[in-house]
């Protein structure tokens, strides 16, 4: 646990729509001196909820290569060099695929002729904000931008000494976005639904987490009275559970006008209050069953 | 002149492949000589920019026509600045196109897709 960067808790899942800011929103709003970090640049929502007061916004960029023609004489390494092929050699000439590139500036440390140099390509912003003591901070992807990642480190990178909790509402899925959100984060809270598809997403998001070595824990959301195929994946495979949430048409309805639920209602406060000391109880005995290891 | 051809494996009788950039084999069938070389795909493999490697590839083997069913943005960006005219291949059958292009009744490709660039990376 890094306790001078505060206690960083993930909230991830494998689909979109499974209540991933619905928890993170909520949990950032009962929890004492929190953070909380919009890493789904794509499509950022949880300002929505938060309504913050913005209190800087800054441009992300990323270190794109610019060749030299009159420098360049064509031995085309740079080209052979690149494993994500965003080089070409045409007419004599190197042309740079931005959008392909991953600005990881080995083109420039391998080219002979000292022929590349770079510049700086905006691919989205961060902003900072607050609502009602909860610091927020939203990373936006400029549309048509293939990668997510630089915003996201950028975000992750932020100074959020003075906070004890950051809540990370990563993106769906289990990609390089997923990978980079929860690279420093201390405990992962799996959202699951109780369908097929959704414990399909649950258990790739478990082979994300358990290869990341990250403790973790699953939350059942929109649970009904039927069969719910997520509970039995984390029985069959010795996950815990952390709780659980109703199907819930009050719930969703004011989650749907874009209100925090924890501060509407002193139902839901206690609900997430409840979910929050389960979690805490959780890491606690991981914390316990890592130092037996 | 010699035109590239995505084919599905090292033979003329295995068909145009429905992928451009993921294509196993490149067909560069030279008119003047009657003759044909199989190239391999060596970009089929990659994680991403497979279309821009591939699209390398076939200016490397200085063709001067491209016929395929589809191309992404990416690779035709690529052959187009090597001077290189794309063609939309009609049906399955290499042969069939070598003879439509040479009759001139190919038309040339003009819906480029943006490509289907993975997000795995």
């Amino acid at each position: 646990m890094k306790a001078e960067k505060g206690f960083r808790l993930a909230v991830l899942s494998g689909k979109g729509g499974t209540g991933k800011t619905l928890l993170s929103v909520n949990l950032a709003a009962v929890i004492k001196n929190s953070a909380y970090i919009d890493c789904d640049v794509e499509e950022p929502n949880g300002h929505l909820f938060f309504k913050p007061e913005i209190e800087s916004s800054k441009e992300v960029t990323v270190k794109i290569p610019q060749i030299d023609n009159e420098l360049c004489d064509g031995c085309r390494k740079c080209v052979e060099f690149c494993r994500f092929n965003a080089l070409a050699f045409i007419k004599d000439r190197v042309k740079v695929f931005d959008e392909i590139c991953h600005s990881c500036g080995g083109c420039e440390i391998l080219c002979p002729r000292d022929a590349i140099s770079n510049r700086d390509v905006s691919v989205g912003i961060v902003q900072k904000g607050m609502s009602q003591g909860v610091k927020t901070l939203t990373g936006t992807l400029e549309v048509g931008k293939a990668s997510g990642v630089p915003v996201i480190k950028n975000l992750l990178d932020e100074d959020l000494s003075d906070r004890e909790t950051i809540v990370i509402d990563c993106p769906p899925g289990s990609a390089c976005v997923v990978m980079e959100s929860i690279r420093d984060a201390d405990y992962c809270v799996l959202v699951a639904e109780p369908t097929i598809f959704g414990t399909h997403n649950l258990a790739m998001v478990h082979e994300l987490v358990t290869l990341f070595e990250i403790p973790y824990g699953v939350l059942l959301n929109k649970c009904t009275e039927g069969d719910n195929p997520s509970e039995k994946f984390c029985i069959e495979n010795n996950i815990p559970i952390l709780g659980r949430i109703d199907f819930d048409p009050e719930l969703g309805r004011i989650n749907s006008e874009g209100e925090i639920l924890a501060r509407q209602s002193e139902k839901y406060k206690k609900m997430f209050e409840s979910i929050y000391s389960d979690i805490l109880r959780e890491v606690a005995h991981e914390t316990v069953a890592d130092t037996k290891r | 002149m010699k035109i590239g051809i995505p084919v599905n494996d090292n033979n003329k009788e295995s068909g145009v492949c429905i992928s451009f950039g993921r294509a196993p084999w490149f067909m560069v069938y030279d008119t003047e000589k009657k003759s044909e070389e199989f190239i391999k795909n060596t970009a089929a493999d990659s994680p991403g920019g497979a279309g821009i490697k591939a699209a390398q590839i076939l200016v490397d083997s200085k063709i001067n026509a491209l016929i395929t069913p589809r191309c992404g943005e990416n690779a035709a960006e690529v052959i187009k600045g090597a001077g290189i005219e794309i063609f939309k291949s009609q049906g399955e059958n290499i042969g069939e196109n070598i003879d439509q292009f040479e009759k001139n009744s190919l038309d040339l490709l003009d819906d480029i897709h943006p490509g289907f660039h993975g997000h795995e990376s």
